[in-house]
């Protein structure tokens, strides 16, 4: 593995009491995408402010491009692309102007950050509105703009804070085209989320964080295989007879789990699950053999309670 | 580690200059402010332009004939209109500085976040804080300079020494403004403090220091608030400018301490709790 751009080792922040990051140790390679998946509150964010050399850790180690935040943090945030979780764009300033005005804080000259500036339009599919006000954009429109203007250093490491959250699917896809085609180029990325499709869509590697500390690691395929099976099969019975249902179900696959509208059987083989547990006699209102996805992973190991 | 270090010292293909933002990161912010400026120029122009024209007409020809003080020479062996301008620009100035180190500050912490878009980048709290207080300088020179200009064409300030009627104004305007910036930066909640501020603190201040009277007017036990109000020492030294009246040199200098101190404590305060609560 290179040098990697980020190492945290037993990284913790404490508000109060409380550790809202609580021992968390992770590297990622240059051009690497890396997520940190979690429930609300896991301490996603609190790592991504750490990591963006805004926040100040309580204790453990961070080298982020080689230099301590504590030491060099505005120095680190020159190379670093920032998208936080809610769009702080200039308001009274049009598109383009937000663009401008940002890319001067890195030091660079007016006439190459105009160039720039029409560049990111270009990437962002908003040349057409270079001259809008930013309160007239759409959700999606504003995140690409968010997204453009962590761009204009030309960022080694582009940190994205739950980049999609409350997109409607359209933006959604043209958000994870664009995000695509910046790993493609060999940027780095650092992005949290708690869309399961989205980690699968962009991660290279992840980890599963709950309660400030990492549940797993690995790649989305592995941690499918480690943590799940292969395949899932869904059955519903109506929600008074799911709980019968899964008595009888004993032994079907590798692991059953009763949810209140349906039961999951975890197994290799979907199909076979499926008339085995017709063979015994069940008449499932519906069923659905699918291959399982992050989503199985992460509801495991975080559990199924809301956590507010 | 060397690759890194060389690639953050020198120009990149980006154009970025870490070196650069920071020797410039605080004129970067008020260059950002500036840019905000042409949407609200009209109001801004009219207030600026306005607001001596009304005080010119109200006082020289309208107040001025009520009050008749010592004969032919009033206040201070001026007219009323020449006692009053230079406090009235004082107190301009001390409204702009008010407006953008209570709104303008929050508006960067919170409404429109914009402080926490430049904290991302490499630019210090103490850069955003030094940048704001750039940008509102350079607001009230405009602002108080077309007032002053006005006054003078009017005769109501003399020329030169009226001149330095600006600098007293805007000192005047940060020693108010920037400890009032500190406040702003604690406030999470938006629960109409401001408004408070200008009723309890702004209005008793211009009245109770010597704006439209001189506050030996004042029996003793309410002249303290002149002494202590930024007010009082930015407009006592804006008509020693404005028309040369007598006031021993001793007496100036404390106006000019008192102005300088509020505005370096009120600075070192400011820039430490920005940095607290940037740091998240």
């Amino acid at each position: 593995m290179p040098t990697p751009v980020i190492e945290a080792a037993e990284l913790v922040k404490t508000y109060q009491t409380t550790n809202a990051v609580d021992g968390i140790s992770f590297e990622v390679a240059p051009g690497e995408s890396f997520g940190l998946l979690g429930p609300n509150g896991a301490g996603k964010s609190t790592t991504m402010r750490m990591v963006g050399a805004v926040s100040t850790r309580t204790s453990g180690s961070l080298s982020i491009l080689g230099m301590d935040p504590n030491e060099h943090g505005p120095e680190i945030r020159s190379q670093l692309g920032v998208v936080p979780q809610t769009d702080n764009l200039d308001t009274e300033l049009r598109v383009r102007e937000n663009l401008l005005v940002y890319g001067r804080y890195f030091g660079i000259p007016r006439a190459t950050v105009a160039k720039r500036a029409d560049e990111l339009l270009e990437f962002a599919q908003l040349s057409d509105r270079a001259k809008a006000k930013v309160d007239d954009l759409s959700g999606g429109m504003k995140r690409r703009l968010t997204i453009a203007r962590a761009l204009v250093n030309d960022p080694r490491i582009l940190l994205l804070d739950e980049p999609t959250t409350g997109l409607d699917p359209q933006a959604r896809h043209i958000l994870w085209d664009r995000l695509f085609r910046l790993k493609e180029q060999g940027t780095t990325l650092l992005l949290t989320t708690h869309y399961m499709d989205e980690a699968e869509q962009l991660c290279d590697r992840l980890v599963v964080v709950d309660k400030g500390r990492i549940m797993a690691e690995g790649s989305p395929l592995s941690l499918i295989r480690q943590y799940s099976t292969r395949e899932v099969v869904e059955l519903r019975f109506g929600s008074e007879r799911n709980q019968d249902a899964a008595t009888t179900l004993q032994g079907v696959g590798e692991r059953i789990d009763v949810l209140p509208d349906r039961v999951l059987i975890y197994s290799e083989d979907g199909e076979g699950a499926l008339a085995e547990a017709i063979r015994r006699g069940l008449e499932p209102i519906t069923s659905l053999v699918r291959r399982s996805t992050l989503e199985d992973v992460f509801l495991r190991l975080t559990g199924r309670s809301l956590i507010e | 580690m060397t690759a890194v270090t060389s690639r953050a010292g020198a120009a990149t293909a980006s154009g970025v200059r870490f070196e650069r933002s920071k020797r410039w990161g605080a004129w970067y912010v008020a260059e950002h402010e500036l840019r905000r400026v042409p949407g609200y120029k009209w109001s801004m122009l009219a207030t600026a332009v306005g607001s001596p024209l009304l005080y010119l007409l109200a006082f020289g020809v309208g107040l001025a004939t009520l009050i008749k003080t010592g004969g032919s020479a009033g206040i201070d062996g001026v007219s009323y209109a020449q006692f009053v301008i230079p406090a009235f620009l004082c107190a301009g100035a001390l409204g702009t500085a008010t407006e953008e180190f209570t709104f303008g500050v929050l508006l960067g912490y919170k409404w429109n976040e914009t402080y926490l878009g430049m904290n991302a980048g490499p630019i210090t709290p103490r850069q955003i804080v030094g940048g704001h207080i750039l940008f509102t300088t350079l607001r009230m020179t405009a602002t108080s300079g077309i007032f002053l200009i006005i006054a003078m064409a009017f005769g109501a300030i003399r020329f030169p020494e009226g001149l330095l009627v600006l600098p007293a104004a805007i000192l005047g305007g940060l020693a108010f403004g920037i400890p009032i910036a500190a406040y702003s930066t604690t406030i999470r909640e938006d629960r109409g403090q401001f408004a408070v501020i200008g009723r309890t603190i702004v209005l008793p201040m211009t009245l109770f220091s010597g704006t439209v009277f001189p506050i030996t007017q004042l029996p003793v036990w309410l002249q303290w608030i002149g002494w202590i109000s930024p007010l009082w020492h930015s407009t006592q030294l804006a008509r020693d400018a404005a028309y040369g009246h007598a006031e021993p040199g001793w007496l100036t200098l404390v106006h000019l301490v008192v102005l300088v101190g509020l505005i370096a404590i009120g600075a070192v305060v400011e820039v430490r709790l920005a940095t607290r609560r940037l740091n998240r």
